[in-house]
């Protein structure tokens, strides 16, 4: 097998570009996930599920004539409400659990969400037109769909108001109290219910605005929930809970590490290369937490 | 008090055991009806094409029904199909067909919808000598296995793109062209590729660019960029409906110019519809068009066909459709010739079917594919937003000029 990427530069340049616009993407999904598992810990299946409904609401605006960029306003809308009902109905019998029950839990509510989803907008796959055209770089040679810069760019916009609304708000503040000892908030007045409900609703709505952006920049269908949730669960397990910059960093270095497999590795290889990256880091962490263990004795 | 209860209850379970048993021994014909059985995706993944598959079916049965049924030993009987959804999934369809043959006593199967779900019943119908005529699993290794009870009416899965690859050649003044594919990692999509590897060899063409996609891939834009830096005369793509749209849409994100696209599922994946204008030039396999010159005395044209189905069920009928109601004119055709309701007897007489339908010819080879039916190849084309697909090849049927090159994407409008 020849490198093809090594031939030719540009394409470096595109590997890298498509691998970064899109890893940024991912990363707003793995935020959403990781601010859940920090503050409620439970590891949500449903997650690409709720991307995936969020995708649909963004299309449906589309079937009726509006352009599906509004979508990234809607969607999260609607989506925190979806959220903040799931909480009530299935998530709070489960929050105090161990993690086995919610991982069941949530596997449970991502089968009925795929078949209501199948049931309501059909087994078609669908697509969104935003008609943003293309910008095209270094004489045509990179093309980049305007529509994944837009998406690119909207992720950041959310991710970085999400991270001012957690430092400054009162909700905020409650959340991450939460996150760091939910028996003491609770006796120092927050509302932990109320606070565990608002975070699965933000963890949705953050779907919500994903799911919109991929209605215009990939594909729907009601059974492609599961990658997304498989990929933000890596880009948590790499980046570790409650930290913004390295769920950005390892989001954007999955997207290309992506990339540059399917160019070196093979397309056939580009998601077993991320998998056997994730057994890598997961190895490699056990190594230097047994190593901590020896130093403390 | 109890006792008696009891005894009641045995003795009511022991009379619906003994119905049961005598129902299904007396299924496979029941009264003046033959009882065909089928699981079908009503639910699922592939519910769309699932459905699409029982209108097939459905449309059949009703007008051999009313045009007088099936004649065998001088007395008519007509057609009744119990379906089970099988939830797009092939252990269920696997367990469904277990339960049509040994609980509803069914002797005569129709296929599920795909070829992943024909793959899972065909050794149960195969061990019970039950005879399948199916009409949507065109999987290549489903005909080299040996089955004696399987029989398609769709042409195989290598087939569908062979003719592009041919056309290509010709285009290019009988001298091989450079390929890029990219087929997804699934039984279908690889058989597609085998045919290509075959066409390849076969006219001295090159590959240059082989990926397989993994099934999970929603995102192209690797393989395109490769594309767009090799330049091939030709670019392939199946993925079933998602890998059609995913390719449309990033090949006119990304501006990649190639001479020429050959791709399967366009009208599946409803590709004129969805993608508009930015699907135009694209060249697709397809099992049958309503345009053909088959003929039959059921549902005589292939137009007239599409006439009655879009009064029927409200929309245009896809090729899926069109080969589901082939089934069960070859099933007729073959009960007529059997004379008889022997399985067997049956199966012999399907084996040496030889007969014309709307859909096309049908005859069966030793694998029980149908090898008197070519694939076509129709290209998108475009009048201003309006998006049609014309018949480009083979030239018998062509109803449409192959447009080729594909014009840039700067000189596209």
């Amino acid at each position: 097998m020849d490198f093809l990427i090594f031939k030719a530069p540009m394409l470096m340049v595109q590997a890298s570009l498509d691998g970064i616009l899109l890893g940024i993407l991912f990363a707003l999904i793995a935020y959403g996930m990781a601010l859940q598992w920090g503050v409620m810990n439970i590891i949500n299946i449903a997650q690409g599920d709720l991307v995936i409904l969020g995708g649909y609401i963004a299309y449906t605006m589309y079937l009726a004539g509006i352009h599906p960029a509004w979508g990234v306003i809607v969607s999260p809308i609607i989506m925190y409400f979806v959220g903040w009902y799931l909480y009530k109905l299935v998530i709070n019998k489960v929050v105090d659990r161990d993690l086995f029950i919610s991982i069941l839990a949530t596997f449970g509510i991502a089968i009925v969400m795929q078949q209501l989803m199948n049931f309501i907008f059909g087994a078609d796959v669908v697509v969104a037109q935003s008609e943003y055209g293309t910008t095209m770089l270094f004489d045509n040679s990179v093309t980049l769909p305007n529509s994944k810069i837009f998406s690119a760019f909207i992720s950041v916009l959310y991710a970085v108001g999400l991270v001012i609304y957690m430092k400054k708000s009162r909700l905020g503040r409650a959340i991450r109290a939460t996150a760091q000892n939910a028996r003491a908030a609770k006796i120092l007045g927050v509302d932990t219910e109320k606070v565990y409900a608002a975070t699965f609703g933000i963890n949705a709505a953050l779907c919500g605005v994903a799911g919109a952006l991929i209605a215009i920049t990939l594909t729907l269908h009601p059974y492609v929930g599961l990658p997304y949730t498989v990929r933000s669960f890596m880009i948590v397990i790499v980046a570790g809970l409650g930290n913004l910059p390295a769920v950005a960093i390892s989001g954007m270095g999955l997207g290309l590490f992506e990339e540059f497999a399917d160019y070196i590795l093979g397309t056939e290889f580009r998601i077993g290369a991320v998998f056997m990256l994730l057994v890598f880091i997961l190895v490699y962490r056990r190594f230097k937490l047994s190593k901590k263990r020896e130093y403390l004795k | 008090m109890n006792k008696l209860v009891k005894l009641f209850i045995t003795s009511i379970s022991a009379i619906t055991l003994a119905l049961v048993s005598f129902t299904s021994s007396f299924a496979k014909v029941e009264g003046d009806y033959i009882v065909l059985g089928s699981a079908i995706s009503l639910t699922g993944k592939y519910s769309s094409n699932g459905v699409h598959t029982q209108n097939g079916y459905n449309m059949a049965v009703e007008r051999i029904n009313k045009m007088g049924g099936v004649e065998v030993q001088g007395k008519k009987y007509k057609f009744e199909i119990i379906y089970y959804d099988d939830e797009s999934n092939p252990k269920r369809a696997a367990q469904l067909a277990e339960r049509l043959i040994k609980q509803d006593g069914v002797h005569y199967m129709l296929g599920p919808y795909s070829s992943g779900l024909t793959k899972a019943i065909a050794p149960v119908t195969e061990k019970y000598k039950i005879p399948m005529v199916e009409a949507n699993g065109a999987s290549r290794s489903l005909f080299t296995k040996g089955y004696k009870y399987l029989f398609a009416v769709l042409s195989p899965a290598n087939q569908y793109l062979e003719v592009a690859i041919d056309l290509a050649v010709e285009k290019n003044g009988g001298k091989g062209v450079r390929i890029a594919q990219a087929f997804e990692q699934d039984a279908f999509s690889q058989d597609v590729r085998l045919g290509i590897l075959d066409a390849a060899k076969r006219t001295g063409s090159e590959i240059i660019i082989d990926d397989k996609l993994p099934k999970e891939l929603n995102d192209m834009a690797a393989t395109l960029a490769k594309v767009k830096a090799t330049k091939p005369d030709v670019l392939v793509v199946s993925g079933h409906t998602k890998g059609a749209l995913t390719a449309i849409r990033q090949i006119s994100e990304m501006k990649v110019d190639v001479p020429m696209l050959a791709m399967t599922h366009c009208d599946a994946a409803k590709l004129s519809k969805q993608h508009g204008k930015k699907s135009e030039y694209a060249l697709c396999a397809s099992q049958w068009h309503k345009n053909l010159s088959y003929k039959d005395k059921f549902f005589g044209s292939g137009k007239k066909y599409d006439r009655d189905f879009k009064k029927e069920f409200g929309y245009a009928p896809p090729y899926q459709s069109a080969e589901s109601s082939a089934a069960l004119l070859v099933f007729k055709d073959a009960f007529e010739r059997a004379n008889s309701f022997d399985r067997d007897a049956v199966r012999d007489a399907l084996k040496t079917t030889e007969m014309q339908t709307f859909y096309g010819n049908i005859k069966f080879g030793p694998g029980g594919q149908n090898t008197a039916k070519p694939m076509i190849l129709f290209q998108v084309r475009c009048k201003g937003d309006e998006c049609e697909n014309k018949v480009v090849a083979p030239t018998k049927w062509a109803s449409d000029k192959f447009y080729h090159p594909i014009p840039k994407w700067s000189e596209r409008s």
